[in-house]
């Protein structure tokens, strides 16, 4: 079973985080630093799993993690989970993000925290894997948007469009926009033509 | 396209963010929160009612300031107003606010369940999905009650939609983690074990995923699941890489669905029909030769799914332990890896063998792997691949290639990252001891653990090393003469000068001999230590100070002087001062002689579990404290059916072992002296002996004698995991098992398909000692094996039961003996329990069983004449010294049958006592620690009516009436 999926930045900031048991507020945020104080101090290039931190229950669980330019992504996952199958499912996620957002940056998951929860929700359910397909995920994730954007019809139109603007201005957008490149370097899945 | 355009985000939410983000410090951070959530509060308190979209906005800023790790302690009544909106977007960010931020006891669950029942009767799959996410990740027991009768409806309901059916198996699956009472069995389970053979691919991964669950708890009501499973595989490892479209993950077919199955299949034993077992083998086989083709593309995913399927292959081999072929292939295969350039699967190669070195087709097989795992332990850079090789060292290692290891591992040590030290070192310890063939190399493994890594040596270490030194007579003078040069060393762990301090007051004899090592050197080089050490060190060397005194009169004056001293005397530490005090006096004013018996050389500690093997288990968990098998997957379930141990086999050595036990009750006195206390401290008190009682004065003496017995750590054998699975807590109900053993002292006290528990007692005056025989039945070992025994409530202080400690293993269709030695306080009514406790396949398994102690085991038999009968029979006239019971006959009422209850009760049966010859007269006392009670008894059978009566006299109520309740039930 998956316990948690966290992402944060490489200085610690959480980006997202969904535990699938319950942990008090407190906790969770105290299993965020633990989690990113084990896994930022590793080197690059060394393996991608290590022992859980005693918050999230010692050597019982273990973290399973991938680094992409400025984001871990970090799976707690107990026993019954494949090490490798899991490794795959983080691609999978992140190719699905990119996928979905057009290169995907940390920028994306910060203001659209709701849509990464919901791309996660076709994929991860209750702990427990629902989807690895990609071509799913994202027919589901497309069929989403189709509906939002029924939904916000014409009165949905004006502030999409004020905010369409008023986000080119942001001040820091551009200061940050560069690491945009998270260098996921999605293959072009010979099965996807 | 992007499926999410950037542009159309909630712009007040984009300058919310933005303005956390230029946050230049974390005071600015938090009042710019402050103010927006004062914003919101107001906002959601405002007359104005807000529209899907604005609520929506603010429940996404509330999410988000949520993340950064701030309390929201409102806003929950608007995200369930957002469920029940028409409005995907808002009905789909109210669900999202509830499954991250509503913990399952929240007082709105009645409110969402609402919600969710009307999601769930929509017919709207998209709704019905985002329903049954809720329900999934909440999971909370109100939910499981509202729910558990309806997701297994809409799972198997033909008109379901896929991707509905695939969140309904998991809802369901997670429902029965938290709630498994909730959720019924019932009709549906056979049509959830078809949906294995479901034409989508999701569905299958998620069905697989919940039957892997229900098969663990339930094995028989799923056993179908195998030949599907296996059909399944089969089908997905033959097939073309392109045949499963959308589910082929760079060239691999279904990786993640083939990692599930064969999961499922580890619930289970070998299929036992040919043809599924020989299809099966054949997947496997077709795994492991794919992992020998050249790669299909060079991408990392290509192989890591390969690789995971490989694994998972690996492990059910290994479960199944059962094909040699098999094995030694995933033996090699590991082989390969442990040398690959990618860490990860160097990482899981080293993991899996650990768990292969214990099948004994493979043991040899992984030994010859050694040289690269310790060439991983000096070379490895990432110290969680350094750990595995510590772990598959330790697995691996045996009585011929220990001093290998351990060395390898010692030498490791020096350099070891730090947070693995600690465990090395209790490793090492183990592994030093179990495989030690001479005990001069256990002892230097042991010093130089403490010179390379002496502040990661536990005290349960050294005092281990004390008690093997004290145990065994052929090393004491080696280890004398070793831990005396270990102290020459400039600057020594103050655990050498522990150790070494017990070693030289015991056994400094050995070496004084050698003028190189005369009592006054080995005094000077002791005390030159003093001053650096701690007070407990300090304490322990004055007591080897006094002990020296003893061994060697010559150097009495000098240690005198510095007991004498200020420093001493009156140091500020009161355990010191009276030490010295108390040291002084004893060394002045008692004979040799005296001096002599109390300082006598400590008597060997009784065999028990090593005390570090319990500090292991409490540091790793329950799990993965013993190499021999495989533990560290949690969620494998015991396998039903492989109880295939003939019970007769174990019937028989049951009862065939227990040949210790002719002589037994010679041992009286030492029953009474470890009743009372450890027989260590058996020092103590002739210390105290010496001062005429003077305890008050003399509590020093205890640590002196006690030292590392004080560890002595009965706490380890008694369960105490609060978690455990009740698996198969059968209690036997049929026979009260003391029932059946009023009258008898042998036989089998209980039996269930794991385990059977034979019982061999004896009894004299009021101590007793019982003879557990625990037969494990299978052919698996049962790990963390804990008997202990409770005395409950009041007969806590009526009875003492001190159960020796047995080993913590019992191999497959061996036996474990355990001795009980119990002593009768006064007269008792409850019997005592004994809680056993063992790990058996992945779970622990719990038995209480009554123990068959009942007052009457503690009766001597008293021969006496007719007329003396009836003179006490007469005295113990009062109305309440006599009970009586009349009763029917529940056995045919045979007189030889009834003679011999009457002796296995322990009473003396009076032939021609009573005028009516049919009439049985029996006498007997009753020994308690307190009191000796005398009894008599009658028993007047009439055939005609097939009762009986039965009358009972003794000086005490309790005994008349307790003897009067036991005996009766067996007629």
């Amino acid at each position: 079973m998956i316990k948690a999926i966290l992402i944060f930045n490489n200085h610690g900031k959480p980006r997202l985080s969904k535990f699938y048991e319950h942990y008090s507020e407190d906790t969770e945020q105290q299993i965020i630093r633990e989690t990113f104080h084990l896994v930022s101090k590793r080197d690059e290039n060394v393996c991608n799993f290590l022992e859980g931190g005693m918050l999230i229950g010692g050597s019982e669980n273990k973290l399973i993690y991938r680094h992409y330019a400025t984001l871990y992504f970090v799976f707690c996952v107990d026993s019954s989970e494949s090490e490798l199958g899991i490794l795959g499912l983080i691609q999978v996620f992140v190719e699905t993000l990119d996928k979905c957002f057009e290169n995907v940056c940390e920028l994306d998951l910060i203001f659209h925290v709701d849509k990464v929860h919901n791309i996660l929700a076709e994929m991860v359910m209750g702990g427990m894997v629902l989807e690895t397909n990609m071509n799913e995920i994202i027919t589901q994730v497309d069929a989403q948007n189709k509906m939002e954007k029924s939904e916000a019809g014409i009165a949905g139109a004006p502030a999409r469009a004020v905010s369409a603007v008023k986000n080119m201005n942001l001040p820091e957008m551009p200061r940050n926009i560069n690491i945009g490149d998270i260098s996921i370097k999605v293959p072009n899945l010979p099965s996807f033509k | 396209m992007p499926a999410v355009s950037k542009g159309d985000g909630m712009r007040g939410l984009a300058v919310f963010i933005s303005d956390i983000r230029n946050c230049k410090s974390k005071e600015a951070e938090i009042k710019r929160i402050n103010k927006e959530l004062a914003n919101i509060r107001s906002k959601f308190k405002g007359d104005k009612a807000l529209d899907g979209y604005s609520k929506k906005k603010y429940v996404c800023k509330l999410l988000f300031i949520f993340l950064l790790g701030h309390d929201i302690d409102f806003g929950h009544m608007e995200a369930v107003n957002l469920l029940s909106s028409n409005k995907y977007t808002e009905k789909q960010i109210g669900y999202l606010f509830i499954s991250v931020l509503v913990n399952s006891n929240s007082d709105l669950i009645s409110l969402i369940n609402n919600a969710i029942k009307n999601d769930l009767s929509s017919r709207n799959p998209t709704f019905m999905n985002l329903a049954l996410h809720c329900i999934a990740n909440v999971g909370s027991r109100e939910m499981a009650e509202a729910f558990a009768a309806e997701v297994p409806r809409i799972l198997v309901a033909g008109d379901t939609m896929d991707s509905v059916k695939q969140s309904a198996a998991l809802c369901l699956l997670r429902l029965n983690r938290t709630s498994p009472d909730l959720v019924p069995m019932g009709e549906w389970t056979t049509r959830v074990v078809h949906l294995l053979n479901d034409q989508h691919l999701g569905v299958v991964t998620a069905a697989t995923s919940l039957i892997t669950t229900l098969a663990q708890k339930s094995p028989e009501d799923f056993k179908t699941s195998v030949s599907l499973a296996v059909a399944r595989l089969s089908r997905i490892v033959s097939s073309a890489s392109t045949d499963l479209q959308d589910y082929t993950y760079y060239f691999v077919a279904a990786p993640w669905l083939s990692v599930k199955l064969l999961r499922l299949l580890q619930c289970y034993p070998p299929p036992e029909d040919g043809a599924i077992r020989g299809r099966l083998t054949e997947c496997l086989e077709t795994i492991l030769n794919k992992a020998q083709e050249p790669p299909k593309s060079k991408k990392v995913q290509h192989s890591n799914a390969k690789n995971a399927v490989l694994f998972e292959a690996i492990s059910l081999i290994i479960h199944h332990d059962s094909e040699p072929t098999l094995l030694v292939r995933a033996c090699n295969q590991l082989g390969q890896f442990l040398q690959h350039r990618e860490t990860n699967l160097r990482y899981l190669a080293l993991e899996s063998m650990c768990t292969l070195a214990s099948s004994e087709f493979s043991h040899e097989a992984v030994k010859t792997h050694i040289e690269t795992v310790i060439n991983a332990l000096k070379s490895e850079r990432d110290v969680s691949v350094r750990q595995r090789a510590v772990d598959l060292l330790y697995a691996m290692c045996d009585r011929s290639n220990a001093k290998q290891i351990v060395a390898e591992m010692l030498s490791y040590l020096e350099t070891a990252d730090y947070s693995i030290r600690e465990e090395i070192v209790l490793k090492v310890a183990i592994l030093a001891e179990k495989y030690a063939v001479d005990y001069t190399w256990y002892v230097d493994t042991i010093l130089n653990l403490i010179r390379f890594a002496g502040d990661y040596v536990s005290d349960e270490v050294w005092y281990r090393v004390i008690q093997i030194v004290i145990n065994r007579d052929e090393v004491q003078g080696y280890a004398a003469k070793t831990v005396f040069e270990a102290l020459q060393a400039p600057a020594c762990h103050e655990n050498l000068v522990k150790v070494g301090g017990y070693i030289l007051g015991e056994f400094g004899n050995l070496i004084a001999g050698d003028s190189r090592s005369s009592p006054l050197i080995q005094f000077d080089l002791l005390h030159s230590k003093f001053h650096l050490c701690t007070v407990p060190t300090r304490a322990l060397l004055l007591s080897a100070y006094i002990k020296f005194i003893n061994l060697f009169p010559e150097v009495k004056g000098t240690i005198q002087v510095v007991l004498r001293s200020d420093s001493q005397l009156r140091n500020a530490d009161v355990e010191l001062q009276q030490r010295a005090v108390e040291y002084l006096r004893l060394s002045c004013i008692a004979s040799t002689d005296i001096l002599a018996t109390v300082l006598e050389e400590m008597p060997p500690f009784p065999e028990r579990e090593s005390s570090i093997l319990a500090k292991l288990k409490r540091k790793k968990g329950p799990g993965n404290l013993h190499p021999d098998l495989d533990e560290n997957r949690k969620e494998r379930s015991v396998n039903g059916g492989t109880a295939d141990h003939s019970s007769t086999t174990s019937n028989a050595k049951v009862f065939a072992s227990p040949t210790t036990s002719t002589d037994l009750l010679g041992l009286g006195s030492t029953i009474a002296t470890q009743n009372s206390a450890p027989p260590a401290s058996k020092g103590a008190s002739l210390l105290v002996d010496v001062f005429s009682g003077n305890t008050a004065a003399f509590p020093v003496a205890t640590p002196v004698a006690v030292g590392p017995v004080a560890d002595e750590n009965f706490s380890s054998f008694l369960p105490n995991t609060p978690q455990v699975a009740y698996a198969n807590a059968t209690l036997p109900t049929a026979e009260e098992p003391e029932d059946k053993f009023v009258c008898k002292n042998n036989g089998v006290l209980y039996e269930n398909q794991l385990l059977q528990i034979g019982l061999k007692s004896e009894f004299r005056q009021n101590l007793g000692r019982m003879y557990v025989f625990f037969g494990n039945k299978t052919s698996t070992q049962f790990m963390n094996f804990a008997a202990s025994v409770v005395c409950q409530d009041a007969l806590q202080a009526q009875l003492n039961v001190h159960a020796k400690p047995a080993d913590p293993t019992v191999d497959g269709g061996a036996q474990l003996q355990q001795i009980l030695n119990i002593e009768c306080v006064s007269d008792f009514v409850d019997a005592p329990v004994l809680n056993i406790q063992f790990r058996y396949g992945g779970t622990l398994q719990n038995i209480a069983v009554k123990l068959p102690i009942t007052l009457n085991k503690f009766f001597q038999p008293t021969e006496m004449t007719s007329l003396d009968f009836f003179q006490r029979w007469k005295q113990l006239g009062a109305p309440q010294q006599e009970v009586q019971n009349i009763f029917k006959a529940r056995h045919s009422m045979d007189t030889e049958v009834t003679k011999a209850k009457i002796m296995g009760f322990g009473a003396a049966l009076l032939d021609g006592v009573d005028p009516n010859p049919f009439n049985f007269v029996g006498a007997g006392v009753i020994h308690t620690k307190t009191t000796q009670v005398g009894c008599l008894l009658r028993l007047e059978p009439n055939t005609q009516a097939q009762m009986y009566r039965l009358t009972l006299r003794t000086s005490r109520d309790t005994v008349s009436q307790r003897l009067c309740d036991l005996l009766s039930e067996q007629f």
